[in-house]
């Protein structure tokens, strides 16, 4: 388990951020170069290749990890849509939604898709009241959703998946 | 239609890019402040301002400023907390999408103030593609002389750096920001000492918000004095209020603190009325975290003036019958809308938030949200009401940081005013399941005549 050149000049840059010395402070965004890199969880493996990285025990890797809730810690599918349930989503309906999306996938919240294609996952606000209800897929937030936008998402992801994206 | 001092530029086409920014009078703060005063003649413009921290607790800034020590030889550092995770707020997250150059100057002019070489914006991990415009604005500004060495040739050297966060609210609370910028899990430190003695890799920190730091810009334009003079009372200068629920127009919009509450909800320069015809039910004016008001209480104090939507005029009449300004996270709930289960939302989030550190919240906020979700689900007791009103009271005050204050709050909020709400749930567990509670009546809401 190795970063690409490219990554590994990536990480390069962050530590130079900081004060000589302060290397752990690369450690969030290090992790999330992790997650990229590595299929998009953290194995305890992936965790001890950052630990050795930044001159790290293990433990401070994992503490970390398990604490922030953009890190996951099992496999997850090609597509994630982590979908906001706090009140001014649910003012807005998210609640149906959620519903809508377990019902098409036909899987629970946390759960993937047997084909491994999509995650559901609900997460607590995520900035974008105002455009509710929405979720997140990836870098980007999928914004006022209705049953007929999640389709088109859904099939977008079919889509993209197929032409091997 | 009031004055605008943060987004009157925002929707200038092409003013994420330097040049347009540029052209439209951007950077004149850098070139003032750097050229022609002193870093304490920019905090004494800050202090003269009046401007209060704009990430909700709304303490004033110059003077939080004037606390960091300035020990010989040891670095100090600013940091900008946009670690926007307030329900209802997203605020900071359109100036940074639409204007993020005013941030990038303001940073500049605060980092001169404050004597901050290595200055970092901490924003939360949610926002990936915004880091990206962030990124973009540094590299132009650092392209054109306003960051790196010697800036204008004064000899003050500045760089900028973005740090993502992973997923936590509570790495909004500066000293788990602090934490988590070492590369730590987000727990708040024990104060004193406080960050502007001991911050950042134990060296004297400013921590402020996205916003505040922005309003730096027009402060130095402005001078100190003319920005105080918007504005009213000890609410100067403009606030941005994110507005979110049951509204026709969400959105954000800078506001000068002069309008009225029943104005800003109703009017079709701001919010445009409750959607699909419906009434106002109740109002989080502030960000989850502040207390609920009925229709009634929010559109006037209970000494029955006019409720303006300034920090005193919203916290008039205390936790009993006033609420808060907080981050201006204004959220809405029409007439179909249930108490309870926003309410259940709002314990769900503050129990998935809590670090762990502190057992009252710990235990506290996980025992809400059980409570409220059989009160909801039709399981609930009438005890289970005074049970919820104990809990939050021994939350209270009892932390180490104010996430047990934030937790506590909107579940009081909810009971002291929608008492009768939680009681009809607990009576009729069958209909609570099938129709909600509506208007009935708690508080029969003014008649609105805008």
């Amino acid at each position: 388990m190795q970063f690409s050149e490219e990554k590994l000049a990536k990480v390069k840059e962050i530590i130079a951020r900081y004060p000589e010395g302060k290397q752990k402070s690369a450690l969030l965004p290090v992790l999330h170069l992790a997650q990229e890199e590595f299929g998009g969880w953290l194995s305890t493996e992936a965790m001890d290749y950052v630990a050795s990285l930044l001159q790290l025990e293990p433990i401070e890797v994992y503490e970390v990890a398990t604490f922030y809730s953009m890190y996951n810690l099992k496999p997850v599918g090609k597509y994630t849509f982590e979908v906001c349930q706090t009140g001014p989503c649910m003012l807005r309906g998210s609640d149906d939604i959620i519903e809508y999306i377990k019902q098409v996938l036909n899987i629970n919240v946390g759960e993937t898709t047997p084909d491994g294609m999509f995650t559901l996952k609900t997460v607590e606000c995520l900035g974008a009241c105002g455009y509710a209800p929405m979720m997140q897929m990836g870098k980007h937030y999928r914004e006022h959703l209705t049953k007929q936008k999640v389709d088109e998402i859904i099939a977008e992801c079919r889509r993209n998946a197929a032409a091997g994206n | 239609m009031g004055r605008k001092l943060l987004l009157e530029k925002a929707h200038v086409p092409g003013i994420r890019n330097y040049d347009v920014y540029r052209r439209e009078g951007g950077y004149a703060a850098v070139e003032k402040a750097l050229k022609t005063m002193t870093p304490d003649e920019v905090t004494e413009q800050v202090k003269k301002s009046g401007l209060r921290g704009r990430g909700g607790a709304g303490f004033p800034t110059g003077m939080k400023w004037s606390f960091l020590a300035k020990p010989e030889g040891v670095p100090r550092y600013l940091v900008c907390n946009a670690d926007e995770s307030e329900p209802g707020t997203f605020k900071d997250r359109y100036l940074m999408e639409h204007i993020p150059h005013l941030l990038i100057e303001g940073l500049i002019v605060s980092s001169y103030a404050l004597g901050s070489n290595r200055t970092f914006i901490y924003i939360r991990g949610e926002y990936a593609w915004i880091v990206d415009i962030l990124e973009q604005a540094i590299a132009e500004a650092k392209q054109n002389g306003w960051l790196g060495k010697n800036i204008l040739g004064t000899g003050f050297n500045c760089e900028i750096y973005v740090q993502r966060g992973a997923g936590a609210y509570i790495c909004g609370e500066e000293t788990a920001l602090i934490e988590s910028l070492e590369g730590k899990r987000g727990n708040p430190r024990i104060k004193p000492p406080f960050p502007a003695v001991k911050g950042l890799w134990d060296c004297p920190t400013v921590v402020n918000n996205v916003e505040t730091l922005a309003a730096v810009v027009p402060i130095i334009n402005l001078g100190g004095d003319e920005y105080a003079k918007i504005g009213v009372g000890k609410s100067t200068g403009t606030k941005l209020i994110s507005a979110c629920g049951n509204i026709n127009k969400p959105g954000v919009y800078e506001i000068d603190m002069t309008i009225s509450v029943e104005e800003f909800i109703y009017s079709d320069e701001y919010c445009g009325g409750i959607a699909n015809g419906k009434r106002l039910k109740a109002c989080i004016p502030g960000g989850s975290s502040v207390p609920i008001l009925p229709a009634n209480l929010l559109l006037k104090t209970a000494k029955g003036e006019t409720r303006m939507m300034n920090y005193e005029s919203l916290s008039d009449g205390g936790f009993q019958t006033g609420s808060m300004m907080g981050s201006g996270g204004f959220i809405v709930l029409d007439e179909d809308q249930c108490v309870v289960r926003h309410t259940l939302t709002l314990a769900r989030f503050y129990r998935h938030e809590s670090c762990g550190q502190c057992s009252p919240c710990r235990e506290g906020t996980g025992w809400m949200e059980k409570i409220l979700h059989n009160i909801e689900y039709g399981k609930g007791k009438m005890s289970d009401i005074d049970l919820l009103w104990d809990i939050q009271r021994k939350i209270e005050g009892n932390t180490i940081c104010p996430l047990g204050d934030a937790a506590a709050w909107p579940v009081a909020a909810a009971i002291r005013h929608f008492r009768d709400e939680f009681e009809w749930h607990v009576l009729n567990r069958q209909e609570c399941l099938t129709r909600n509670y509506g208007l009935a009546n708690y508080a029969t809401p003014l008649p609105i005549t805008a």
